[in-house]
């Protein structure tokens, strides 16, 4: 009977929770589907502002997803050789390696971003141009591509397949792109997931590096709730939820995938 | 299959980064064919050794390794035509069965139709039908030492190369294994080398064992010279179990007087122990006893027990008594021991015309 009462409490507690934090983005969706916020719902329910949203900042969204390809594309490139890389170095200096990658997580965004406007800000092209963004968000989620292929590295005891598949006369290049990338997808696509997600949603690092031709989708996001009717943004928001739930939910079940593998 | 090639090691030593020595400069040749065991406790240097014949590592300066007439040195692995089995398996977990054992064929650029072929042979050998398609995570241990065993010999390697492939088993299933692969290598006739901690490995499997120790091998032979000729007391004593009987004087006739009782050795005048195997000594009636001594233990293992008896000396002997025989702590107990069973590794061992009438 006791447990019992401590399992509703418990129940109880979980749902309040959940709700304090549900509801906000829930009012949110609501707010960018109602004719009119301050009304209420009996205004009725319209994709006017989803329509409107979409004619004013599509291309934001557009750019948001090319830079998260490119960025994925680019810390696949360089993240997955680089986390083998580590892997086969020698201990000590691979920790302070690894270390270091941490930093641009842990400097904050804006600071990351004035280092690079003072280093090539003067270049005018460069600087008007997305890839200058691009770096910054490479900046940012390389780190966590390098994490997790290196954590699924370190468990599929790779060195020993390597040797087992350069024994059978595997030249190094068959040994990396037939063992070594193979026995580490999990590690890839979790990070890419990752990276995806992150770029995406990446605020701090953009909002100082953009130029009015160079908006992503968050930073337009900012820009909407600064200048727009309540209605407008909200209905971004509705946007960007629809763009980064399904990536959020592929996280989780990569995630899954490279447990039951281990 | 393969023409069989030797392996000749000159003056190959290994140091670690940070002055650990692993191998002391070694000389070994390993004959076409021949199934050379390396035996040792762990940290002797046996895989280090095989890890430099398969080209894992590289010799310190001045090491030479040789695969028949041709200088292999510098040659990498891949480049050395071995075939390897590792003790953790090492198979592709993303790659079925098949896959798996085909994988060094698709590697040489094989026809299909060859690769097939091969890959129907081997399963075969290993007694894997019909396991083609499985993936390597739904496999048992011993099935996936066999992958691991068929894709070793698939590429038709000039040399096999074993490192403690059977470790990780089961006492039963490593017994099944093991004369698998000796059955197997008697077929093959590939020059193969084989790294145990196991003796019982190495009796069975080794035409000739290399019993090393601190990165020198201790002693090179035949099984049969290694257990009954040990050149050393830690060969002696790694291989089986020994007694090592203090020779405490020398009578006028060339007797050794012993604790508990006198020895007759003519072939071992002069030494200062005595060796013998626990299973060569009997029990007989104190009357006829040459020794006699006193049961303080006695351990029951199933065919046999073992008797540890008190002769008076620094530790008790350790010998083999038939199993349905009871001695209770304290029983005097007279012990047999004909000079054919005793050796010391500086002497020879007796004449064996001895040995035939001691054991009739």
């Amino acid at each position: 009977m006791k447990s019992r009462l401590r399992f509703t409490l418990q129940l109880g507690f979980t749902l309040l929770v959940c709700l304090f934090m549900i509801v906000p983005v829930a009012m949110s969706v609501m707010a960018g589907l109602t004719e009119n916020y301050f009304v209420g719902l009996q205004s009725g329910l319209t994709l006017r502002w989803v329509n409107e949203v979409w004619q004013l900042y599509a291309d934001t969204i557009w750019l948001s997803i090319k830079l998260a390809l490119a960025c994925l594309l680019i810390t696949t490139l360089i993240g997955v050789p680089a986390a083998y890389g580590l892997l086969r170095s020698r201990r000590r200096w691979a920790n302070a390696i690894e270390e270091l990658l941490l930093l641009p997580v842990a400097v904050p965004g804006l600071a990351t971003a004035l280092a690079l406007l003072l280093v090539y800000g003067s270049y005018r092209e460069f600087r008007g141009s997305w890839l200058f963004i691009l770096i910054g968000h490479v900046l940012f989620t390389l780190p966590f591509m390098v994490r997790a292929v290196l954590s699924v590295m370190q468990t599929a005891k790779l060195p020993q397949l390597e040797e087992a598949a350069a024994s059978l006369g595997a030249s190094f290049r068959q040994r990396f792109f037939g063992v070594v990338i193979p026995n580490c997808m999990s590690g890839i696509l979790a990070g890419a997931l990752m990276v995806v997600t992150l770029s995406i949603g990446e605020f701090n690092i953009t909002w100082m590096l953009h130029t009015p031709l160079t908006k992503t989708l968050p930073v337009g996001l900012a820009d909407s709730y600064a200048s727009m009717r309540l209605e407008v943004g909200s209905a971004y928001t509705l946007i960007f939820l629809v763009m980064v739930v399904p990536l959020l939910v592929a996280i989780q079940w990569a995630g899954r995938l490279t447990e039951q593998r281990h | 299959m393969s023409s069989s090639v030797s392996i000749t090691l000159n003056q190959c030593s290994r140091t670690f980064a940070g002055g650990n020595t692993a191998l002391q400069p070694l000389d070994l040749q390993v004959n076409a064919g021949e199934t050379l065991v390396l035996l040792g406790p762990s940290g002797c240097g046996k895989t280090t050794t095989l890890r430099i014949i398969s080209g894992l590592e590289s010799p310190d300066q001045g090491g030479q390794v040789l695969f028949g007439e041709r200088d292999i040195t510098a040659l990498p692995i891949e480049k050395r035509d071995v075939g390897m089995v590792f003790q953790n398996y090492a198979l592709f977990p993303n790659m079925s069965v098949a896959d798996n054992i085909a994988y060094g064929l698709k590697i040489q650029r094989l026809p299909r139709a060859e690769i097939a072929q091969r890959l129907d042979e081997v399963m075969h050998m290993v007694d894997l039908q019909g396991f083609g398609e499985r993936r390597i995570d739904a496999l048992s241990g011993g099935q996936k030492q066999r992958v691991a065993l068929a894709r070793a010999i698939a590429v038709r390697p000039k040399v096999l190369l074993f490192d403690e492939p059977l470790a990780a088993l089961d006492a039963k299933l490593r017994d099944r294994l093991r004369i698998e692969i000796g059955q197997l290598l008697r077929k093959l006739g590939t020059t193969a080398v084989y790294v145990t901690h196991d003796q019982d490995e190495a009796m069975a499997l080794g035409d000739r064992i290399a019993v090393m120790q601190a990165g020198r091998i201790a002693q090179l032979g035949t099984p049969q010279e290694i257990y009954h000729q040990p050149a050393n007391a830690f060969v002696a004593d790694f291989i089986g179990a020994v007694n090592c009987l203090e020779v405490i004087g020398t009578r006028a006739d060339g007797g050794l007087i012993m604790h508990g009782g006198e020895l007759i050795a003519n072939h071992l005048q002069g030494v200062t122990t005595v060796y013998c195997r626990p299973e060569d000594i009997q029990v007989v009636p104190l009357s006829q006893a040459d020794i006699k001594g006193k049961v303080v233990q006695s351990i029951f293992l199933g065919q046999t027990q073992r008797l540890m008896v008190d002769t008076g000396g620094a530790s008790p002997l350790k010998i083999e008594a038939p199993s349905r025989q009871r001695w209770p702590n304290g029983t005097a107990i007279g012990l047999a021991l004909p000079s054919s069973v005793l050796f010391h590794p500086d002497k020879p061992t007796a004449p064996v015309n001895a040995k035939e009438m001691a054991n009739g």
